[in-house]
């Protein structure tokens, strides 16, 4: 086995296996690859991350490969984090999205990544921001992570990324759907999919209303609506440019010092749960959940012990 | 702690029937397997590359148009230009005995033909993987 230590130059440099093989093992919590990914940590920072989220079967796969495509041309390299969900079953996944990204492949300036969830919920998995720390060091200066199909309240994912694109598509709910909180308030820039559809028009107006009658995040960027069409490429290049003006918007205003700082934030709390999970994993628990079984200790008792040892 | 086992999961060429791959690729998934899924009518050069960027342990290509004798060497050839000879190939569809003798000497790992049970198949899977150990 290749200490990842010294995967750290290869990864620097670009090179595809060295990538590949060090997102694995974060994904596997393999805490030999701990010194590497710290170290690649102070290389990172450079890439514009891009959240995508929205229901299953919004078209969120079909729309990374069609703004990847369009962002290629225009000299950019791109990582794309695609996330599948995990059986809550077997812990097996089967990925596809990569079925609908097929033209990418071939390009040495496009890295994919299909990833399972592992049980994380929220839309994200966890090592999925590991891997972009990954992929930014190795010069992906365009990240995008597409969340797995969500429903209404995973909005991990805002707390990844640099902006936010949810996707909705035509024809799935009304206007009230539109007013209801969760995943819809978290958009920097709302995406109508599909809008070669015929009632494309009516989500449109919908979102737009909604965003009339929000108290907007930020009360200087009011949420654009943009309507695509991956298949006719219609509103693509319309995106890419709006997904620029956020960007620029960002370090204009000092906005993006905000967002640093909640990912940053988010990142701490999230890598604590993960420490404690695994410490409950490898060692202790055995012990706890006879007692708490038999009513011994309670729950709280039982992690209060584990976190004190 | 354990890793899942990684499959890519492969169409190549002009062969259009599906079918029996995806439940391959559900019978893996249901052993707690990672399987990523191409599509069809991928290149042998798509297919090495995308097992490169996901890190797969193992590449499962389903062939039943006839082009195995193409395809299959074409993927050992390009998995050795990259340096990636760590990754297995295994084969399903329809091959002809002799033909998938000659590509197992050529470096195919095993062959899944029809009526093949899906323990065969899941047991084989982590029987190559355990062999070729930790990478």
């Amino acid at each position: 086995m290749i200490p990842s230590l010294d995967l750290i130059s290869g990864v620097l440099a670009g090179r595809q296996r060295d990538v590949a093989r060090l997102i694995t093992r974060a994904e596997t919590s393999d805490d030999e690859c701990r010194p590497a990914i710290n170290a690649l940590y102070h290389h990172t920072g450079k890439a514009h991350i891009i959240g995508i989220t929205g229901v299953p079967g919004s078209g969120k796969s079909t729309l990374v490969k069609a703004l990847a495509t369009a962002a290629r041309q225009m000299g950019r390299r791109i990582g794309i984090v695609a996330i599948d969900p995990s059986s809550p079953f077997s812990g097996g996944a089967i990925m596809g999205d990569r079925i609908r990204m097929n033209d990418l492949s071939g390009d040495p300036g496009v890295f994919i990544r299909s990833m399972a969830t592992r049980g994380s919920l929220g839309g994200l998995c966890r090592a999925a921001l590991d891997a972009v720390d990954v992929l930014d060091a190795a010069g992906y200066d365009l990240i995008i992570i597409e969340t797995v199909g969500v429903g209404q309240d995973e909005v991990e994912v805002v707390r990844a990324s640099h902006t936010t694109l949810v996707v909705s598509a035509p024809g799935l709910g009304d206007d009230i759907q539109a007013i209801k909180a969760g995943i819809l308030e978290i958009a920097d820039i709302h995406v109508v999919s599909k809008c070669d559809k015929p009632d494309a028009q009516r989500t449109i107006g919908d979102l737009k209303t909604m965003l009339m009658l929000d108290m907007p995040r930020d009360a200087n960027w009011m949420p654009p609506v943009v309507g695509t069409s991956a298949e006719s490429g219609k509103g693509i290049g319309e995106l890419l440019k709006t997904i620029q003006t956020h960007h620029n918007y960002l370090y204009t205003s000092g906005r993006i010092q905000d967002r640093l700082r909640m990912i940053a934030e988010s990142r701490i709390l999230k890598t604590a749960e993960e420490l404690v999970r695994l410490r409950f994993v490898r060692h202790q628990a055995g012990s706890f959940i006879a007692q708490v079984a038999q009513r011994q200790l309670s729950p709280y008792q039982a992690a209060q012990q584990l976190l004190d040892e | 702690m354990s890793s899942p086992i990684r499959v890519l999961i492969a169409k190549v060429g002009l062969d259009g029937h599906d079918r029996g791959v995806k439940v391959v690729a559900r019978i893996l998934r249901d052993a707690g397997m990672d399987v990523i899924y191409t599509g069809l009518h991928r290149s042998s050069e798509d297919v090495v590359n995308a097992a490169i960027q996901e890190d797969v342990d193992v590449i499962g290509v389903s062939m039943l148009s006839g082009a195995h004798m193409t395809h299959f060497p074409r993927i050992l050839n390009l998995l050795k230009e990259k340096d990636a000879t760590d990754i297995i190939v295994i084969g399903g569809g329809v091959i002809p005995d002799a033909d998938a003798a000659t590509l197992k000497k050529m470096g195919v790992a095993d062959f899944f033909l029809q009526d093949t049970p899906p323990d065969t198949i899941v047991n084989s899977v982590r029987t190559l993987v355990e062999a070729r150990g930790k990478r």
